[in-house]
């Protein structure tokens, strides 16, 4: 059983959750470029670890085995679910 | 001859790929930059096991080959062989971070499809191991069909074997081609690096990383912010107290030798400007290469740890109001030592609009070479009182003039984003990399070479012009009854610029100084230290620079001259980076006039207010 789909964004921190859909036409071609080269997949399981001080933004997540930072906007496009009990 | 073999060392940032560079070659590298960009070509030369020479160039990282930055582009161009002032390597060196393989193996793959004969640096296994991740190299090898090497890079293991396999490599006769560039889809590639990376874990044990438990303090939403300030606070403290003894020391030497040389020669004009002219002028520059050095340990050794990235992340938020990313912090912390480096590493910033911006402002953090400038000033005219508990004034003018400059640089940001550097911004992506101790080698290995770049523009520029200053304010001749500083040459151009400043208050002493203080703004001291002792009697020649700057500037006018020097229109250097950084004279143009209006305005104001005030 999986979860509902909910943006990164809005996952709490500390859930590992996998991604289950990345929205790229949202994304411009860089960013869309740079998030592939991080390992941004479809099954890539990943977890939000912190946010930035100011605003609760950026916000820094494992994915894989590498932590990034990415920012909100971005991480809206990116669609998790999370393994549910 | 034939050019020495060429092994191109590649891989992802943060896989250690320039410790295992520094193990290879050890001392014997060179830094240079390729032509056209100013993307650092790192070259050292080591001896294979059986007694050939072969030269190793460390590439920039990168995460793939379709560029990013002009660092990525460049790592591209050199393993495509399309890269001018590089030739096609003979043979590949891929360094992937053991811990973080199914990331690292795509690049990896899209190298190895490049053909090149390979050899993979499996490295930092030592830090794989502590983390729970047991690895089978041999299932690695063949899986990826190239020999897998593990590696420690800052405890030198695997180096003689990597050595060895890159000599099999080399002695099998081979016709090399280049690449076409990347085939394959990335997301076909990075699947296929994780089945890879799958095949050859043996044993995954889940711990609680180091990195993960210093993360939860360093980036906690109030120790955080806490600790990068302390962090900033006792970096600048260090810069300016811990450099006082050598820089007075190295001042003291550099004085000393100019007056024993000036003593073996005879009086005129040789030992004027060996004495007022070189000693002078490059003995004011030398004293700050402690404090460059310090800056950059500072710089080298955040960088290391892996520090300057949480900082960037902590950042990254307030510096999106001004248009900017986190990304541009460390370039500007870096421009607070000299602007030079700090345009030089927004080549670290992927968009190029943010990049633009902060180039732009990057001269307004007050470098190192404004330091003299204010020091003096500060000296001769605001008495050394203290204002409060353990604050003086000096200090406390020192610091508005600091804070001065931060927050135009933030205004100007705000501005430029929103006009001529229209339409940037967004995006703040980095990879937060493991914590690791810094090297002490590979730290003096970057130390050396800051210090021998800053040396070579001591030795060239800053020596040029001081000469070039000395001799135009040494002829012609005064005769009796004339001052030096009006009939030399350099007073007709100054009395050129003073019908510009005047208007702003300032005098003819400061109007000769400007012009060599586009050179290098610490310059401008030397100027006014010169053109005051080629005009000094016999009389006079006790005093020192400070008290005759008293004597003759009213206080509005000091404080104009500060004024002016937040703004200070940058130095040639500035410029020239700025030209080759954008690929134009559109940008550095652009820079100059609005730094030279703002410091006029800034300068004008300054002298009027405080004329108004009764201080002129």
């Amino acid at each position: 059983m999986t979860g509902p789909m909910i943006p990164l964004d809005q996952l709490k921190l500390g859930t590992r959750a996998r991604i289950a859909a990345i929205d790229w036409a949202v994304l411009g071609e860089s960013e869309a470029n740079r998030l592939k080269q991080f390992g941004f997949d479809e099954g890539v399981s990943i977890e939000p670890l912190h946010l930035g001080p100011f605003g609760k933004d950026p916000l820094a997540v494992k994915v894989g085995r590498m932590t990034v930072a990415i920012r909100k906007a971005q991480a809206k496009a990116v669609k998790v679910t999370t393994e549910a009990a | 001859m034939n050019p020495l073999p060429l092994v191109a060392v590649a891989g992802n940032p943060n896989a250690g790929k320039s410790a295992l560079f520094n193990a290879l070659t050890g001392a014997r590298q060179k830094v240079g930059n390729y032509p056209g960009v100013t993307v650092e070509r790192h070259v050292g030369r080591a001896t294979l096991p059986d007694g050939a020479p072969v030269e190793f160039v460390d590439l920039p990282g990168a995460y793939g080959l379709d560029p990013s930055s002009p660092d990525e582009a460049v790592t591209r161009d050199v393993l495509l062989g399309k890269q001018k002032g590089e030739r096609l390597p003979q043979a590949l060196l891929i360094v992937v971070d053991a811990s973080n393989l199914d990331n690292h193996l795509r690049f990896a793959l899209q190298l190895i499809d490049l053909g090149l004969p390979t050899v993979i640096a499996l490295n930092m296994i030592d830090l794989a191991k502590r983390d729970g991740l047991e690895l089978d190299s041999r299932k690695l090898e063949e899986e990826l069909g190239v020999p897998v090497v593990e590696t420690v890079a800052v405890r030198k293991r695997g180096m003689d074997e990597i050595m060895s396999r890159l000599n099999e490599l080399l002695l099998q006769p081979r016709k090399i081609r280049a690449g076409d560039g990347p085939s394959h889809d990335l997301l076909t590639l990075q699947r296929r690096a994780r089945e890879i990376a799958m095949g050859a874990i043996v044993r995954e044990t889940p711990v609680r990383r180091i990195t993960h438990r210093l993360d939860g303090v360093l980036l906690h939403p109030v120790a955080g912010p806490i600790i990068l300030a302390a962090v900033m606070f006792l970096m600048f403290q260090a810069v300016f107290s811990w450099s006082k003894i050598p820089a007075d020391a190295l001042g003291a030497a550099t004085l000393d030798l100019g007056n024993v040389i000036g003593q073996a020669l005879p009086l005129g004009a040789i030992r004027s400007l060996i004495v007022d002219g070189v000693f002078a002028g490059v003995g004011a520059v030398i004293v700050f290469l402690p404090q460059i050095l310090i800056l950059f340990g500072f710089i080298l050794v955040l960088e290391s740890t892996g520090y300057m990235v949480r900082a960037a992340f902590i950042m990254d938020r307030l510096m999106s109001h001004a248009g900017l990313s986190g990304r541009a912090f460390i370039p500007l912390l870096s421009s607070f030592a000299c602007a030079v480096p700090g345009i030089m590493a927004t080549r670290t910033i992927d968009d190029p609009k943010d990049r633009l911006t902060t180039i732009l402002v990057a001269p307004l953090m007050t470098c190192s070479a404004r330091l003299p400038v204010y020091t003096l000033i500060i000296a001769a005219f605001i008495p050394a009182i203290t204002v409060g508990p353990g604050i003086g004034l000096q200090g406390l003018i020192l610091f508005g003039l600091y804070i001065s400059g931060i927050v135009s640089a933030l205004l100007a940001a705000i501005v430029l984003s929103k006009t001529a550097v229209k339409g940037g911004g967004g995006a703040f992506m980095m990879e937060l990399p493991k914590y690791q101790l810094p090297r002490l080698n590979d730290v003096m290995i970057g130390l050396w070479q800051r210090a021998m770049i800053f040396l070579k523009r001591a030795g060239t520029i800053i020596l040029g012009t001081t000469i070039i200053l000395w001799a135009l304010a040494s002829f012609p001749q005064a005769g009796p009854g004339e001052k030096q500083s009006d009939v030399s040459i350099a007073g007709h151009i100054a009395d050129g610029i003073h019908a510009v400043v005047a208007p702003i208050g300032f005098n003819k002493d400061i109007s000769m100084a400007l012009l060599p203080a586009m050179a290098a703004r610490e310059v401008a001291v030397a100027a006014i230290g010169t053109v005051y002792s080629l005009d000094a009697t016999s009389d006079q020649g006790v005093q020192s620079l400070e008290q005759r700057l008293a004597g003759r500037w009213s206080l509005a006018t000091a404080l104009a001259f500060l004024a002016w020097f937040v703004f200070a229109p940058q130095c040639i250097s500035t410029i020239a980076v700025t030209r080759r950084e954008t690929n134009g004279w559109k940008w550095p143009l652009f820079m100059v006039s609005y730094l030279f209006v703002l410091a006029y305005i800034a300068a004008g104001a300054t002298y009027w207010t405080a004329v108004a005030f009764g201080l002129g």
